[in-house]
């Protein structure tokens, strides 16, 4: 009796504790989101971390991008080739890559390498005392370091995805057109009539935004709430990526049956 | 120049108590020093002043206002008057010496830049680092990044400053020169300065007055000149730095000879 007496204490006590982050993640958003802009000021800083987290994902992007896009030619056409329909490779490509690939291995690779950046550096700040002596200044942390990288997050996230999406369609031409020989009228003029810009590309974007949104807002909490040591940093950084990979792969679900009407 | 007045201060961390109903009185434009043995919660006790942290119970006014009732806005208000040095420097590492003390400036105020520059030179030079000012902080030694921090702490004029561990790990001469320049910045301006230290010769060279601070309590008070001659065990043994005492030599453990054979 005493057992499962201390078993549900332990239970109830790591629910209070998981209901405790919840609560706190969420007002640190509301504080992050809801102030007073400052255009002059905030305007400088959102183009550094935009550069920070946007262009410095830049490459990782794009060469991920391409072999995505190069294995999902060379599959395709296998497969397709079995079924005589090697002039619907165009369109296998850009619909894969707009509707799931793009956005969702875009995240994936964001929150890898933007995400656990930026976790790394506003815990290594937090643990350098740099946010206090913000505070001790009278500048807000949250309104110095945390919203512009935000905000970066928020907005470079679908450029990326975009890019990647674009460079992935070249990819598969590569492959299809210039190395296996399909007919490049047929794997361009198929894939311009199959997809559509409201029902394919737009479902992209959106959950690009969902995402960059969901993974940027996870990395600057884990930084901002990391116990201030070396092996916090570390902890965070890790919680970052697992976090924000399970996220992104939940949330693409959901965001899918939403957007094809399933729900 | 504020005073500021710590009322019943008690404050706790994870059960452990770090003050126990501690009054002190800071006066203006005094040098008052925080003394105690590491772990007595000296640099807690700044952070109660910053309103970093809040209190159990008990209140700090800082001037006349109850810093902990303040708005957040009022806070950040306050907190322009105040100044601090904390122990590791904590400089922005993705800014140059001269925009780290700029920094205040910019945040706080509509100068111009050529109003900045003439700041920040000025503040550099009472540090004596006006040549260092293109320097990243990566390439400065602990006491000069200690000195730019001090620049950086001063750049809007404050009226309280308050300076976290200034000599810990400094070589003689670097802490020569940040004790002169607390003296000088006390004498010259008449900021209201706390120090928190346990370099006793150093500290009592430049105070006016020290608290001494052990188990959660004030366990001395007064000018360097009392302080140094006070009778109490606890005031003795940290003054004269005795190995042991009414601060043991030994964490608490079991019996010896019994944990040794067990």
């Amino acid at each position: 009796m005493m057992k499962i007496m201390n078993r549900l204490e332990r239970l109830g006590s790591s629910g209070l504790t998981i209901c405790g982050n919840f609560g706190r993640c969420g007002i640190f958003l509301l504080r992050t989101l809801f102030r007073k802009p400052r255009f002059k000021k905030s305007f400088p800083l959102l183009i550094d971390a935009l550069y920070f987290v946007g262009v410095f994902s830049l490459i990782i992007i794009v060469l991920s991008g391409l072999f995505i896009g190069m294995v999902v030619g060379l599959q395709g056409y296998n497969t397709l080739n079995k079924f005589g329909a090697l002039a619907q490779l165009g369109q296998l490509i850009a619909l894969s890559v707009v509707r799931e690939l793009g956005p969702v291995v875009t995240a994936l690779l964001f929150a890898g390498r933007a995400g656990s950046a930026l976790t790394a550096e506003i815990g290594l700040m937090k643990t350098t005392e740099q946010l206090s002596s913000m505070e001790m200044m009278g500048v807000d942390p949250l309104w110095r370091v945390i919203s512009p990288r935000f905000w970066a997050g928020f907005i470079s996230m679908p450029v990326l995805s975009c890019i990647f999406s674009a460079v992935a369609i070249y990819g598969g031409y590569l492959v299809g057109v210039q190395w296996l020989g399909i007919d490049a009228g047929s794997f361009w003029g198929n894939m311009q009539s199959s997809v559509d810009f409201y029902d394919d590309v737009m479902q992209g974007i959106i959950k690009s935004f969902v995402f960059g949104f969901v993974v940027t807002w996870i990395a600057v909490f884990q930084g901002f709430d990391t116990v201030p040591t070396a092996e916090g940093i570390s902890r965070a950084t890790t919680r970052t990526v697992v976090y924000s990979s399970l996220a992104i792969l939940a949330l693409d679900f959901a965001l899918t049956s939403v957007l094809i009407g399933g729900w | 120049m504020i005073p500021v007045k710590i009322n019943h201060l008690s404050f706790s961390r994870n059960s452990h108590v770090v003050f126990n109903d501690v009054n002190i009185s800071i006066d203006p434009g005094k040098v008052t020093a925080i003394m105690g043995p590491s772990g007595t919660g000296k640099t807690t006790l700044l952070r109660l002043i910053g309103a970093q942290l809040r209190p159990d119970a008990g209140q700090i006014l800082v001037g006349d206002q109850d810093i902990h009732r303040l708005s957040q806005k009022e806070l950040y208000l306050a907190r322009r008057k105040m100044g601090m040095l904390f122990q590791n420097a904590a400089l922005f590492t993705n800014l140059s010496v001269f925009e780290n003390v700029a920094f205040p400036l910019r945040e706080h105020t509509q100068l111009s830049e050529s109003m900045i520059r003439r700041i920040v030179l000025m503040k550099l030079q009472a540090v004596g680092l006006r040549g260092a000012r293109d320097l990243m902080p990566s390439e400065l030694s602990g006491g000069m990044s200690r000195r730019v921090a001090l620049a950086r702490a001063i750049a809007l004029d404050p009226q309280l400053i308050m300076y976290d561990e200034p000599f810990t790990g400094q070589d003689p001469i670097s802490m020569a020169v940040l004790v002169k320049l607390i003296k000088d910045l006390n004498t010259i301006l008449g900021i209201t300065s706390v120090i928190v230290s346990h370099d006793v010769p150093e500290t009592s060279s430049i105070s006016d007055y020290i608290y001494l601070i052990s188990d959660g309590k004030v366990a001395g008070k007064g000018s360097p000149a009392e302080v140094s001659v006070d009778s109490s065990p606890e005031v003795k043994q940290f003054m004269h730095g005795l190995p042991d005492g009414v601060v043991p030599f030994h964490y608490p453990a079991k019996d010896y000879r019994e944990d040794i054979l067990s």
